[in-house]
């Protein structure tokens, strides 16, 4: 408890801008190291000199592979992986905040396999009805829906306990996975193939089409969840006295729960379930710079993004010509971060759990 | 439709202007009539303590006043409004609530939550007073000295005091504090009673739920005293501080004696000596 109070009274208001700009710095970083990263290299400043010349900033063009590699493979990627990871942290932090509860993640309380269910369907069933958008569309319907169904199952008497909320979200993966298998089972073999791979995680077949078939759900999310920002830190009081300060709280749960939903399908539509970047990025700034969600809420995004960009340049580059999937990779260095948070929830730190 | 409008602030009522009222109300909780037929009325420069045993209803009639609870009949007027006609947001400018259980999800700092207190009025004209109304409030509930320390690190007497700083903070005329001294020792209750009586003198309307007759006997202009969900007297300590009525409500005999040097009402029950022995 000493230690606590020790880092909360030794936390200055710089501490959020430092962080933040630290964070953006280091992911445009990673996202330059990424763009010239893999089997063909492009040296960091032909990356940059690209960048400009597209963009009518000077600059000079890439011989015609260069070119190719880096519009058409890397960069579709690391856009994919910036709107994926922002997506998922700012989910994770608005969760948590929703359910004043910090193991709430869409991955851990089924919202990303219930996202999921609807990405699988759209395959399996070879739907088609809104074009590039359809899984995106259909991926948001079943997880609003799972959301819903976790929220309404999972609070009693304007609480969610730990305990509660993880066995609704077991029961909620068990069933989402059985409709999962269920599609699988109705599937021909090109689409089981292509739901199993995308199951797994992984930004590898990412192009221009499929960023913009994600990009509305993730902007919107991402653009109106810092609104809430100060709403969500009330909540924290409980729901009766944030209500006396005045917030609407049925409107920002209803609000929050449709962000959620938007952020959690933009990123499952593309990627599959990748586990635990929600989890662990809110946490970890939480740690750090302290709970207020005016910054956790957009440093989240900026930390998932970070985050994601970073693994998928390790997941591609660390077993080399293979590819690791993203999922994987996320779960593996994931879980124990989980296990840790488990046994200090036990440990019963200050009753915030 | 996501920014706050602005509002018109609420004026400074003239003292004597009733802030909270209720007439003939009943509050139904689970099948259960909890209150039934209560009237009461709170005026800007008063305080008013609400007393009664377990269950008689002080913290139901108080969630009712602070529009937490639906009245099943009678009404609820604040500010002299309806209360079912007040928006969140300008409910918040004009009544503060102390819940009776200070709870926090996250490991604010006792600052920030303070600070919460002035949330309602952000986009305002008042947001310039957060910083003085932080400081103030966190002066006279003595908290200042563990400002940055979390919350959640603190002992119950101490949460107690920082969530009744949260309600000072918000400088709403209405106050309502359900049990603020519960879980203070000796020297914090007084604290706590005065800085209401200084916030009745500044102009507020205070109400406040107590277990501690003397509290509201020290303090109070006024006590309503609730007996199975019915107000069973209401007026200034020295008339309901009455050993038949009391002795009846609290199912226990009291004395009620006169203190010898300022003469205000003391309570105190009736014990067979300190003859334990069988």
């Amino acid at each position: 408890m000493s230690t606590r109070a020790a880092t909360a009274a030794a936390r200055p208001r710089t501490v959020p801008v430092v962080l933040g700009a630290a964070m953006t710095a280091a992911l445009v970083l990673a996202c330059l190291a990424s763009a010239g990263t893999g089997a063909y290299d492009i040296p960091l400043g032909d990356v940059v000199g690209s960048l400009l010349h597209r963009t009518g900033l000077g600059g000079a063009e890439l011989d015609r592979v260069g070119e190719s590699v880096l519009w058409n493979v890397r960069l579709p990627r690391v856009v994919l992986a910036l709107l994926v990871g922002s997506s998922l942290g700012c989910a994770g932090a608005l969760t948590q905040g929703v359910f004043g509860n910090p193991l709430a993640e869409p991955a851990v309380i089924g919202v990303s396999m219930g996202s999921a269910v609807g990405a699988v369907a759209s395959i399996a069933l070879g739907l088609g009805f809104l074009g590039t958008w359809t899984v995106s569309a259909c991926a948001f319907v079943s997880g609003l829906v799972t959301v819903l169904a976790v929220y309404a199952l999972s609070r009693s008497g304007g609480r969610t306990e730990v305990v509660t909320l993880l066995l609704t979200g077991i029961a909620m993966n068990a069933f989402a996975g059985a409709l999962i298998g269920l599609g699988v089972f109705l599937a021909d073999n090109a689409q089981v193939s292509q739901i199993a791979f995308w199951q797994l995680g992984s930004l590898a077949q990412a192009t221009w089409p499929k960023v913009l078939a994600v990009l509305p759900c993730a902007v919107a999310g991402l653009a109106v969840a810092p609104l809430y920002a100060r709403r969500l830190d009330l909540l924290a009081l409980g729901e009766r006295p944030a209500r006396h300060l005045g917030v609407d709280v049925e409107r920002l749960r209803l609000v929050l729960v449709l962000v959620v939903a938007l952020l959690t399908a933009a990123a499952v539509a593309v990627a599959g379930v990748v586990a635990f970047v929600g989890l662990l990025v809110p946490h970890l700034l939480r740690m750090v710079a302290g709970p207020g969600h005016r910054f956790l809420v957009p440093g989240s995004a900026v930390g998932g993004a970070l985050v994601l960009v970073s693994a998928d340049l390790a997941a591609r580059t660390a077993v080399q010509p293979a590819e690791l999937p993203l999922g994987v990779l996320t779960a593996l260095v994931g879980s124990p971060f989980f296990f840790v948070l488990l046994r200090r929830a036990r440990r019963g730190r200050g009753g915030w759990m | 439709m996501l920014r706050r409008r602005p509002r018109p602030l609420p004026q400074n009522p003239p003292p004597g202007t009733v802030l909270a009222e209720a007439r003939a109300l009943r509050v139904v909780l689970a099948g259960r009539t909890v209150l039934d037929g209560v009237g009461i009325g709170v005026r800007a420069g008063e305080v008013v303590a609400l007393v009664g045993p377990n269950g008689a209803g002080k913290s139901t009639l108080l969630a009712a006043l602070a529009r937490d609870l639906p009245a099943a009949g009678g009404r609820v007027a604040i500010a002299g409004r309806p209360a079912a006609e007040w928006g969140a947001a300008e409910l918040a400018l004009r009544r503060a609530v102390l819940p009776q259980a200070a709870e926090l999800r996250f490991p604010f700092t006792v600052e920030e939550v303070v600070r919460m207190g002035r949330a309602p009025w952000a986009g305002t004209g008042a947001e310039e007073e957060d910083d003085a109304a932080v400081a103030e409030a966190m002066r006279l509930t003595e908290v200042a000295g563990f400002a940055p320390r979390p919350f959640s690190a603190l002992s119950g007497g101490e949460r107690a005091r920082v969530a009744l700083a949260r309600v000072l903070a918000q400088r709403t005329p209405l106050l309502l504090l359900d049990e603020p001294t519960a879980a203070l020792d000796l020297r914090h209750q007084e604290l706590v009673l005065r800085v209401c009586r200084e916030r009745a003198a500044a102009g507020c309307a205070v109400v406040v739920v107590l277990h501690d007759l003397g509290l509201a006997g020290a303090y109070a202009d006024r006590v309503a005293v609730l007996h199975e969900g019915r107000i069973a007297a209401d007026g200034p300590p020295s008339a309901v501080f009455e050993a038949e009525m009391i002795g009846r409500v609290y199912g226990q005999p009291v004395e009620v004696i006169k203190h010898p040097a300022t003469g205000e009402p003391l309570v105190l029950p009736i014990r067979d000596g300190r003859n334990f022995a069988p």
